[in-house]
């Protein structure tokens, strides 16, 4: 069972256009859009919900997955997001996450 | 602009979606720049809850990019708590215009931290007689220049603009040295606004046409040049459908008095974020909507001009000539200066000079068409 905690970055820019995520990193200024699991992923990252809550209550309740197979993929999601600095992940609950971008 | 921001751009304008506005957060300013087209007294500006309020307004319209500009940004006392809230409440992705010279280490930091993509900076010449000449603000140049020191040393990526004036035209290749020095990008301008309420004097400001055409043939600046100087094939159809820029279809402007303007150089009124939600005033002004109906083949004069299809042609600038579906000068001078083909505009002006020259200079004792001449 995964115990890590993600957030969005609040150094990340975002905002969601016609049910697609658009965000910008503040490192490099790269765009990129988020399909709709990795939006999900992205709009419950709060920094106080474990990753695998987040799997379990909003991915497999709303696709026909396997718990562990999703956890794994949302795990990979969330290290590449981190990596672009458009998400943090922690081991500890994360404080001060961006708002919820409309 | 990136292949998934134009891909993102076509979709919001499919969807009738601001993507990216700039608002002025004052006309104010500490430096009284020659060329300015803005009347820097306070006739009333937004409050603090009144911008948070249009910024709540603009992030549930879809807006990402917010520019904020003035005036000089940093002469409001609440700016911060304004940057703060756009970014970290509204998450847009935030551009700033300034002249810096408020900003040291201290403001550099705050910038980076609440993640600001780009920081704009007006410089006018590497040399300070030259610089502050045009600021007229002395020891603005070193100010500036501190600045983006400091920004730049937040990894803040930082953006010298420059404006092209006869009084600096010579400086430029020295700008962008300096700027690629202190690894800031650098953009060029030739375009002289003309100041809001009409007034045009601020265009003989502007560089002549063989500066300009030197300028636009300048191979560090346009590449290949005999590729961009080419002459367009000429429009088909299809390109005359073609809008003729982003004004109004995804982009706006809005003043420090909450007027909503199809850009900042676009000076035609369309509603007020005072009196109507700033939706409304996007989707339902008479005035948006007819910006919005105008497509190349709609255009007088430019229409059949050689240049259409590959032509700058700002309708704000032609607004301010008199009409927006009009030809803009000083767009016809970019087209001459690159290609040496004379617009049509130009054309239809010197086909008529000769008859205003020759009833301005009719002598009152004189009948006689050859002795004018």
């Amino acid at each position: 069972m995964s115990n890590l905690y993600i957030a969005r970055n609040p150094r990340a820019a975002a905002r969601n256009l016609g049910g697609e995520m658009m965000i910008m990193s503040a490192r490099d200024s790269t765009l990129f859009t988020l399909n709709k699991t990795a939006t999900i992923l992205w709009q419950a990252a709060d920094g106080a919900t474990l990753l695998s809550e987040i799997v379990a209550n909003r991915i497999c309740s709303e696709f026909n997955v396997k718990f562990a197979d999703a956890l794994q993929d949302a795990e990979t999601l969330a290290r590449e997001l981190a990596g672009h600095e458009i998400m943090q992940i922690s081991e500890q609950p994360i404080s001060a996450p961006a708002g919820v971008p409309q | 602009m990136s292949g998934l921001l134009e891909e993102m751009t076509d979709r919001a304008l499919k969807l009738n979606v601001p993507l990216s506005v700039q608002v002025d957060l004052t006309y104010r300013c500490n430096e009284r720049c020659v060329h300015c087209y803005l009347d820097h007294e306070d006739y009333g500006e937004m409050t603090t809850a009144e911008i948070k309020q249009l910024l709540d307004q603009l992030a549930e319209a879809g807006v990402f990019i917010l520019t904020l500009s003035g005036g000089e940004i940093f002469l409001r006392k609440d700016f911060f708590e304004l940057l703060e809230y756009a970014r970290r409440q509204l998450t847009f992705c935030v551009k700033l215009k300034t002249n810096a010279i408020m900003v040291r280490g201290v403001e550099a930091a705050r910038i980076r931290d609440l993640g600001v993509e780009s920081v704009q900076i007006s410089i006018y010449s590497n040399r300070p007689e030259v610089h502050d000449a045009i600021t007229l603000v002395p020891g603005s140049l070193q100010r500036s220049l501190d600045a983006a020191r400091f920004l730049k040393s937040q990894g803040l990526r930082v953006i010298f603009a420059n404006v092209l004036m006869a009084q600096n035209v010579r400086d430029y290749p020295a700008v962008r040295a300096m700027a690629t020095e202190m690894g800031i990008e650098s953009t060029l301008d030739p375009t002289i606004t003309p100041m809001m309420d009409g007034n045009r004097s601020v265009l003989g400001l502007g560089i002549g046409r063989e500066d300009l055409r030197e300028v636009l043939h300048d191979t560090a600046l346009v590449g290949n040049v005999e590729e961009f100087c080419a002459i367009a094939d000429p429009a088909d159809e299809n390109s005359l459908h073609a809008l003729p820029c982003s004004a109004s279809h995804t982009t706006c402007y809005v003043s420090p008095y909450g007027d909503v303007f199809p850009c900042v150089q676009f000076p035609l009124p369309t509603g007020n974020v005072r009196k109507q939600r700033f939706i409304d005033i996007w989707r339902h002004s008479p005035q948006m909507t007819d910006v919005r109906s105008i497509r190349l083949k709609d255009l007088t004069t430019c229409t059949s001009c050689t240049h259409v299809s590959s032509c700058s042609r700002c309708p704000g600038l032609a607004y301010m000539e008199g009409n927006m579906r009009g030809p803009s000068s000083q767009d016809c001078e970019r087209s001459f200066a690159r290609t040496g083909i004379p617009s049509a505009n130009m054309l239809a002006k010197k086909r008529l000079a000769p008859n205003l020259v020759q009833i301005r200079n009719i002598p009152s004792s004189v009948g006689s068409p050859a002795a004018i001449a």
